[in-house]
């Protein structure tokens, strides 16, 4: 018989509420004359994904036409973050300009991950536009098989 | 009794192709003195995963994506789906010289314009 351990709180897992946002909203609406970000700026957000492995959790996060310098990825108490900045090309604006759907500036994401992670093996690589953060859980977050003997 | 067989067409014989759904990705074009410029976000995408074709005026690329990492997925953003976009061409480019790259996810298309069909200054003779 094998018992794996139980652990609820996988289920839960949800992109970090950011705080800033909120907190930005609040200042904008309540205190127009503080410097605000340029409207349009903060409009982009690069979707993400969370994976769960055995030995580890993935984070991919879509994010085409950045410089792999651009990417400061952190962890901080249980929570990754990732900020980055898209710059357009300078001669690119200038151009007669058809359509525009894509956005360029900063973007910053959170995710808070469900189990403990050893932080310093979090690696990361950017590949086709895809940025990939490997997290190797901890030792005691691996799901355990404990064998009981029947009596 | 007898029983008559019909040869069934091969039209009707086969399914109706399943709908296919695809992402549309986000674009920017630009247009200068010698062509149009597209570049189309298409992350997760590689450089054998894209294809473009021109056929009937119409410009059409597609992109496979690549498989997402092992493991359930706890949390999910992204559509699996493939890209596909499809954008009529100007009749003034010249389609044998269009020209294709990936960059990180971004399909970066040149489309130039064919030599007689661009704006020419005419100088006044005396």
């Amino acid at each position: 018989m094998t018992l794996i351990r139980f652990q609820p709180e996988r289920a839960e897992v949800s992109p970090a509420q950011r705080p800033g946002d909120m907190l930005r909203d609040f200042m904008n609406l309540h205190f127009p004359f503080f410097p605000q970000e340029k409207a349009g700026m903060n409009t982009w957000s690069p979707s993400l994904d969370v994976h769960d492995d055995k030995d580890a959790f993935t984070v991919t996060l879509e994010a085409p036409g950045l410089k792999k310098e651009a990417f400061e990825i952190s962890w901080h108490d249980g929570v990754l973050s990732i900020a980055g900045e898209r710059k357009e090309a300078s001669e690119a604006k200038e151009k007669n300009c058809f359509r525009r759907e894509r956005f360029f500036g900063r973007f910053s994401r959170s995710v808070s991950l469900p189990a403990d992670v050893q932080s310093d093996k979090i690696a990361a690589t950017y590949l086709d536009g895809v940025l990939t953060v490997t997290l190797p859980k901890a030792e005691k977050a691996k799901p355990k098989q404990i064998e009981v003997s029947v009596q | 009794m007898t029983t008559t067989t019909t040869e069934r067409s091969p039209a009707t014989a086969t399914a109706a192709p399943e709908r296919i759904r695809y992402v549309t990705p986000a674009v920017t074009i630009h247009e200068d003195a010698d062509g149009y410029t597209i570049e189309a976000e298409m992350p997760g995408v590689g450089k054998d995963g894209v294809h473009v074709t021109v056929e009937n005026g119409e410009l059409v690329f597609t992109g496979s994506k690549s498989a997402p990492p092992a493991g359930n997925t706890l949390y999910r953003e992204t559509p699996r789906a493939d890209y596909r976009r499809v954008f009529d061409l100007d009749p003034a480019v010249d389609t044998d010289q269009i020209s294709a790259r990936m960059d990180q996810g971004v399909l970066v298309l040149r489309l130039p314009k064919a030599q007689d069909k661009k704006p020419r200054r005419i100088t006044i003779g005396d």
